[in-house]
């Protein structure tokens, strides 16, 4: 525990200053993640600490280098939990990171991602400032939300020094039920149960089964299982936790690993290749060396886009291609928060 | 055509001229009694005429717009229904107006994919309508839901009761389609639940049309809960309520709705709409709980004997949607209840943490003494997001003013407590100068930043939302020189 936003500050000043470019780091553990990047490291590890928690506020404070798994543990013996699920990578993930990267475990589509559950940032930007957006409450339309704008951005808009994030209860209850069927099958299924009202929280499919997990109230959880029961197996719960942290059989290995994220009914397409469909089939992963061009092109038709997220080359492109228009926009909101060019410069995209 | 040339008739002539290459005749409105609906929105103490009101009834036609406009660095205000609070959609006297009301489709309704294709100037309730035959419906429900625009939702980041449970529309949004301050067409998000790059849809939604001009969305549907019930419960006290909240979310129950009236707010909406509720209570809480049926149930038993043990008077859990809409109708009546036993009242927006409602509650009522006016409060409890009603007559000199100055009070004593000066209803240009309690001169050039990344002629909006280095100057003099404030 720690606050060094101070010397982070004057960091950033210094860079801004001569030009140097930062590669900003804190548990690393997503450093897999987007394009190669150089920059003299900037380590945000020591600035740690959960700094306001208020179990009856469903909100907690800490600052961006707070491992995931201290705020778990936090958060465990007043019966809440981050909605969003994330991986924790070993202990090493941190609340800046994931918010950074948006990474959020199954429940995303039920619960919400990182960003749903972001109210407030405080962020070094590239002028060397340290400043506030958002804040502790989830109602707050002042200004454009900066906060939001953070999830996903891989720091390239600033160096995060601390996060507020919104909580739930830990469910009551929980079942995890599972059935064979293919991918086809499964993806038709899992739409059609999530159009009803169950207390569904996970849905995915891999080597030829389809898991659901089912949380609530107990008189909830319950009810459902008594619903669907007749169709379906009781499973092993720990294949949550096996797709979020990605420790499954089917991620290990130095094979490019695709991560396409698409409209949630879109059908099932190149079947004989190796998918791990997520999200309720909104998250579909697929292995194997494979022409980006032609991704790309699958991706749209199933109405989203694909990334090359883990291995291959790292020095190209690795996320789904912008229009013009877009790539314009999205350079110029770069330039407005690092108008030097320091932070993570080509992390994302090239030059972004 | 520089703003002075403009705002002669014969500019307003000559740039109608321009439209009518782009719109038919009927599509752009000249004169001044036509107009006249659109000099402000739901927050009349602000009015102002644009050169020319535009009704687009097409994305392309939205573009040719703002490329006009952009070439000749003429203001663009975008307007949806009109509801808005906070005087957002107040027309520049140098600009056009643009109506969106006419781009009023439902696209498409995917009930597998559980997403409604629609366009700006489709009212939030007819979203929910078109997906009820599929059991499915649109979550957020500003109290204006039955008139606003999903395309005003978006610019306000719109909310409501049920947002404690369900989010915001920034949570229920997939993706937008966008005309840009320079006339290009964008695509914002999509049909997955991300896409790569900045996340375009957290910038744009509540960024109050200063960014861009929405031309579709692309909505989440949820599943309609099965049962729904609310548990009304009275208290003698403010601070008792305002723990019984606090006890419910920390007993891990997330309701769909918690509102909460004081006694005033309670009085008035019961001579107003007899809903049943308690008149000697001195606060009032309306808890809905939704999902499956048990669920419900077992929530409900709970509720009650929390609601007990924090020192209900009295507590009431509805026995069928009947009684449920009854319990609700007298929380949505209080804004028109209040209007019956006041001739004027100004509906403040802010947030406050919910720890801190008992406190910031008695503040408001010292305010209420030190100013002589009354004032009403409704808020939803759950998220901490209040309507204080500030009763006044307009016909009284210094009434407004008092009622203004006093609301400007309650805004500083939200963002004093850690929370914000606007939840729900933006900033538009009646909380521009509050903007400088939340945040400091570095933020606000780091909005600026933003705002000309991607509008750099500032066409969309001017003056709205985030006030200038100039103004921020100018309300820090008077504050100084100790003038009242505006």
């Amino acid at each position: 525990m720690g606050d060094i936003a101070a010397e982070l500050e004057a960091t950033v000043r210094a860079a801004a200053a001569s030009g140097t470019k930062l590669s900003i780091v804190a548990g690393g553990s997503k450093s897999f993640l987007g394009r190669d990047v150089a920059g003299e490291c900037l380590d945000v590890s020591g600035h740690s600490g959960i700094l306001d928690y208020q179990p009856a506020e469903l909100v907690l404070t800490a600052r961006a280098g707070t491992t995931l798994t201290e705020i778990a543990q936090c958060l465990e013996d007043c019966g809440q939990m981050l909605p969003f699920e994330p991986p924790v990578f070993d202990g090493k993930a941190t609340i800046g990171g994931t918010l950074a990267c948006d990474a959020a475990g199954p429940a995303r589509p039920w619960r919400g991602s990182v960003r749903d559950a972001t109210l407030g940032v405080t962020l070094i930007n590239g002028r060397g400032e340290r400043l506030r957006f958002g804040g502790q409450v989830l109602k707050n339309v002042a200004g454009y939300d900066v906060s939001r704008l953070q999830a996903g951005a891989m720091g390239t808009l600033g160096v995060m020094t601390e996060v507020t994030v919104r909580l739930l209860p830990i469910p009551a209850a929980t079942a995890t039920l599972v059935r064979e069927m293919d991918a086809a099958a499964a993806i038709r299924r899992m739409n059609e149960m999530t159009r009803t009202p169950l207390p569904i929280s996970a849905a995915a499919w891999l080597d030829g089964k389809l898991y659901m997990r089912l949380e609530g109230a107990e008189r909830a959880v319950a009810g459902a299982r008594g619903k669907i029961e007749a169709d379906f197996d009781s499973g092993d719960e720990s294949i949550w936790r096996h797709i979020r942290e990605q420790s499954l059989e089917f991620f290990k290995g130095s094979t490019p690993l695709w991560r396409f994220s698409v409209a949630s009914n879109s059908g099932h397409r190149n079947a004989d290749e190796p998918w791990l469909l997520d999200w309720g089939g909104a998250q579909r992963w697929l292995r194997g060396e494979f022409d980006a061009q032609y991704l790309e092109s699958l991706a749209c038709d199933l109405g989203g886009q694909v990334s090359l997220y883990r291995h291959g080359d790292r020095s190209g492109e690795v996320f789904h291609p912008q229009v013009p228009a877009m790539r314009n926009v999205q350079m110029r909101l770069k330039k407005s928060f690092d108008p030097h060019g320091i932070f993570n410069v080509g992390r994302m995209y090239d030059g972004i | 055509m520089n703003a002075s040339a403009k705002t002669d008739d014969g500019g307003k002539l000559a740039l109608a001229a321009r439209f009518r290459e782009l719109l038919r005749a009927d599509q752009i409105i000249v004169d001044a009694e036509s107009k006249r609906p659109y000099e402000c929105d739901a927050l009349p103490v602000y009015k102002a005429m644009p050169l020319l009101v535009l009704v687009p009834e097409t994305t392309r036609q939205v573009q040719a717009i703002v490329r006009l406009c952009y070439e000749l660095k003429v203001p663009v205000v975008a307007r949806g229904a009109g509801t808005g609070l906070s005087a957002g959609a107040l027309p520049d006297s140098n600009g056009v107006l643009v109506s969106l009301a006419r781009l009023s489709r439902i696209i498409e309704v995917d009930p597998d994919a559980r997403i409604a294709r629609v366009q700006p100037g489709v009212r939030n309730l007819a979203i929910s309508e078109a997906a009820e035959e599929f059991g499915l419906y649109y979550a957020p429900d500003p109290s204006s839901q039955i008139a606003c625009s999903i395309g005003g939702n978006i610019a306000e980041n719109s909310g409501g009761v049920h947002c404690l449970k369900y989010g915001l529309t920034v949570h229920n949004v997939l993706g937008m389609e966008i005309v840009t301050a320079e006339g290009e067409i964008l695509q914002v998000g999509g049909r997955g639940l991300d896409t790569a790059g900045y996340d375009l849809n957290a910038l744009f939604i509540g960024s109050e049309g200063l960014l861009g001009i929405v031309t579709e969305v692309w909505v989440k549907l949820l599943p309609k809960p099965e049962h729904a019930r609310v548990v009304m419960a009275g208290f003698d006290s403010v601070l008792n309520a305002g723990d019984a909240v606090s006890a419910v979310i920390a007993a891990g129950i997330i309701p769909a709705g918690l509102e909460m009236m004081d006694g005033f707010a309670i009085q008035a909406a019961e001579d107003f709409v007899n809903a049943g509720y308690p008149r000697d209570a001195r606060a009032l809480l309306l808890c809905e709980v939704d999902g499956n049926e048990d669920e419900v149930l077992e929530h409900v038993e709970r509720i009650e004997s929390l609601f007990r043990e924090f020192g209900a008077t009295s507590c009431r859990v509805s026995r069928d949607d009947a009684e449920r809409a009854l319990f609700w109708k007298g929380r949505k009546a209080a804004f028109p209840a209040a209007g019956r036993i006041s001739p004027d009242y100004y509906c403040m927006d802010g947030t406050i943490p919910r720890r801190k409602i008992g406190a910031v509650l008695e503040a408001i009522q010292q305010l209420s003494e030190q100013y002589g006016l009354r004032i009403s409060n409704v808020f939803h409890a759950g998220d901490g997001n209040l309507h204080p009603l500030i009763l006044f007559d307009a016909s009284v000199p210094g009434e407004l003013h008092a009622a203004e100055e006093l609301g400007g009070k309650i805004l500083e004593l939200c963002v004093q407590v850690g929370g914000s000066i606007t939840g729900e209803h933006g900033v538009g240009v009646e909380k521009l100068r509050y903007m400088l309690a939340q945040f400091n001169d570095a933020e606000l050039a780091q909005f600026h930043a933003i705002k000309d990344a991607l509008d750099p002629a500032g066409i969309l909006n001017p003056g709205k939302g985030i006030p200038t280095l100039r103004q921020c100057q100018e309300y820090r003099s008077i504050d100084a020189s100790g003038g009242a404030k505006r």
